[in-house]
């Protein structure tokens, strides 16, 4: 025990002196929570509009007033001819314009129809969808309420329900997807380089002619990094609370318990990539890439993994940060219980035990 | 203490033969000193004692423990300095200590006394991170992490190259004083002068075993003349010695060349006419004792012939 206690006790001493290591372990997951959350967006909100009234009548002002009242939209021009569309989307001033026709309020009391253009700068495709539906929405309840009172002879009304994330919130998408990326990092990359590097300047050797046992080695390696990633969670658990609003519908210890398995994968890979790597480089290319490109791309946590490919899709399934994200986003949105999230729970386990073992076997008591 | 029989280990699939049957014994109490230039395979040896690597064939035992299926044991009783610095440069001098005593299970204290000549030494620096130590005084703190645990051999790789000559002797010293404790050491150098200092030497190269003798035996059995020899020319001396008709061998040595003739009763007389009629002034002869590494080089030409 007394060995243990000073392993860990050293162990703490390099992470604590080295101001890299410190750097990536606590800067980088407020950093990158901060980033996914504020930068990284797919709602729309203040989208710079213009707007060209040909007829400037009571009924025009008051779709109007009905599209700027939401937050979603911010009137930066109005415009009186043709060549200042051009000129504005050019100049990159505006995302879309709205064009009012002429006689608007008279065509529409008398013929119940009149038109109203919407064009859009495509450039970026998605948020040119997005500003279009959300046009159409709000022009769409403006006309339904003017009508009110009028049958329609036959209509079909759709009324869709968000579920569990009904503002479409994306930083509670980005909040399971930013943890398993953090953990990954924390847990696999950094113990990792931490044991590569007593390969490296020679420490280990010193390690394997001592008394100590592997299995001593290697837990007072991760053991520090277990509690490092813990504390980890709860800041970014905590990040996600306070500043982004996000509710945590589901038991917070089980949501702890899940990120807790998780860490111990991580750790195990991390054993696993030392084992076969002798210096620090090697250890962090394998980490980025092999690591931490799958857990962006292929874990569902930026693209849904429903429109990959086929083989794509067979990929994701040895991914586990897959099982990580869906079981914590179950838990944190759905408010799921255990027993919803078993499946994802013990194909994380079976993972965890199937690495834990290869590494302690891969493991060298000797130099070669 | 160590007995090591028919040792061979070679690397890259048997291209490179770093040992080739090796037979060594080692007595208990023993200041063995294993004495050869790099490549010779010293490191390998060692490595083999530690159980850090597996050999080919042949067996190496330490009190009867055998490195390959007793490696836990061979773990618990030998202490080890690698030949590069292998603490931690970002622990403390003290904290090095300790962290190696309590792997050890032991403390500082309980085996201060072990130490503390070396370590006191470096007292003064206890708070200063070991990455920032003068290479003689990371020396003495790797010898004070590899003897915190008193054990029964220490093996040193050659703990003194790339240390500056004050405390190449200051290490030195310590060694002798630790043999008085009783500690088996077995230590490797490229210094021929410091072999002097063992009580028994093994001559290593090419991952053969020269010799083994006390390090006087083996100037004793030094059956040739030796000269120092210079010239205004050292080149050119070297050049012409090299076609001188009583030349055994010749090699440069410091500022002197070393001459050894092929005959017992040579006179320095042919050798300085020769040298005159070659152009040579300044010419200065002068019949030395052999060093170890006189008969290193003997041995080894005479293998290699």
């Amino acid at each position: 025990m007394n060995r243990f206690r000073a392993f860990v006790k050293k162990e703490f001493y390099h992470i604590f002196r080295d101001k890299r290591t410190m750097l990536i372990l606590f800067g980088m997951p407020i950093m990158q929570i901060l980033l996914f959350g504020f930068v990284i967006t797919t709602e729309i909100k203040n989208i710079k509009i213009a707007i060209w009234d040909k007829s400037k009548d009571e009924v025009t002002q008051r779709i109007t007033n009905k599209i700027l009242g939401s937050s979603f939209f911010k009137l930066v021009k109005t415009i009186e001819n043709e060549a200042e569309i051009e000129q504005a989307f050019k100049k990159g001033e505006i995302k879309e314009v709205l064009i009012f026709e002429s006689n608007f309020s008279k065509k529409f009391n008398s013929n119940k129809s009149a038109d109203i253009q919407i064009i859009t700068d495509a450039s970026d495709p998605n948020v040119a969808n997005l500003i279009v539906n959300y046009t159409t929405a709000i022009l769409y309840s403006f006309t339904a309420f003017e009508n009110a009172n009028i049958k329609m002879p036959m209509q079909i009304i759709t009324e869709s329900t968000m579920l569990y994330n009904a503002e479409l919130k994306s930083v509670f998408m980005f909040v399971p997807g930013t943890m398993a990326m953090i953990l990954m990092l924390v847990s696999a990359m950094i113990t990792s380089i931490a044991i590569t590097r007593e390969k490296e300047l020679g420490t280990m050797e010193i390690l394997l002619v001592s008394p100590l046992k592997v299995s001593q080695i290697i837990i007072g390696k991760v053991a520090p990094y277990v509690l490092l990633s813990l504390i980890n969670v709860l800041t970014i658990i905590f990040l996600a609370v306070t500043v982004f609003e996000m509710p945590i519908v589901g038991s917070f210890m089980l949501l702890f318990a899940v990120s807790t398995l998780f860490i111990f994968m991580a750790l195990s890979l991390g054993i696993l990539i030392s084992t076969v790597t002798s210096d620090q480089q090697t250890a962090m290319m394998i980490s980025l890439i092999a690591l931490m490109l799958p857990t962006i791309l292929l874990s569902g946590f930026i693209f849904p993994i429903e429109n990959m490919p086929e083989i794509l899709q067979w990929i994701t399934k040895i991914i586990p940060p897959k099982y990580f994200i869906s079981a914590i986003k179950d838990i944190m949105l759905k408010g799921s219980d255990f027993q919803h999230i078993w499946k994802d729970v013990t194909v994380l386990a079976g993972m965890t035990v199937f690495l834990l073992l290869v590494s302690i076997k891969k493991f060298k008591i000797r130099l070669e | 203490m160590v007995k090591i029989e028919n040792l061979s280990k070679s690397y890259e699939n048997g291209q490179i033969h770093a040992l080739k049957n090796i037979n060594l014994n080692i007595e208990r109490g023993e200041l063995f000193g294993l004495i050869g230039p790099d490549g010779a395979g010293k490191t390998s040896l060692f490595r083999i004692l530690t159980s850090l690597l597996i050999p080919d064939s042949g067996n190496a035992l330490i009190l009867n423990y055998n490195t390959i299926k007793d490696y836990k044991e061979i773990r618990k009783i030998t202490g080890y300095m690698p030949g590069r610095f292998s603490l931690y440069q970002d622990l403390s001098v003290e904290e090095n200590l300790e962290f190696f005593a309590s792997v050890f299970g032991t403390t500082i204290k309980e085996n201060y006394y072990l130490i503390e000549d070396i370590y006191k030494q470096i007292e003064p620096f206890k708070k200063r991170l070991a990455g920032k130590l003068s290479g003689g005084m990371k020396q003495k703190l790797a010898l004070s992490c590899a003897l915190i645990h008193k054990p029964e051999i220490l093996i040193l790789d050659e703990p003194t190259t790339g240390v500056d000559a004050v405390s190449r002797k200051e290490f030195w010293e310590m060694l002798l004083k630790l043999k008085k404790q009783n500690i088996t050491i077995l230590v490797s150098t490229p210094y021929m002068d410091e072999a002097i200092l063992c009580d028994r030497i093994a001559l290593i190269k090419n991952g053969e075993i020269l010799t083994v003798e006390t390090p006087q035996n083996i100037i004793n059995q030094f059956d040739k003349k030796i000269y120092n020899v210079k010239s205004q020319s050292m080149y050119k001396l070297m050049k012409d010695l090299r076609g001188f008709e009583h030349t055994h061998s010749t090699f440069l040595f410091g500022q002197f060349v070393h001459f050894i003739p092929n005959k017992i009763d040579f006179n320095t007389e042919y050798l300085e006419k020769y040298l005159l009629d070659n152009n040579h002034s300044d010419i200065f002869i002068k019949e030395i004792m052999p060093s170890i590494e006189d008969c290193f080089m003997e041995l080894d030409q005479a293998k290699s012939d």
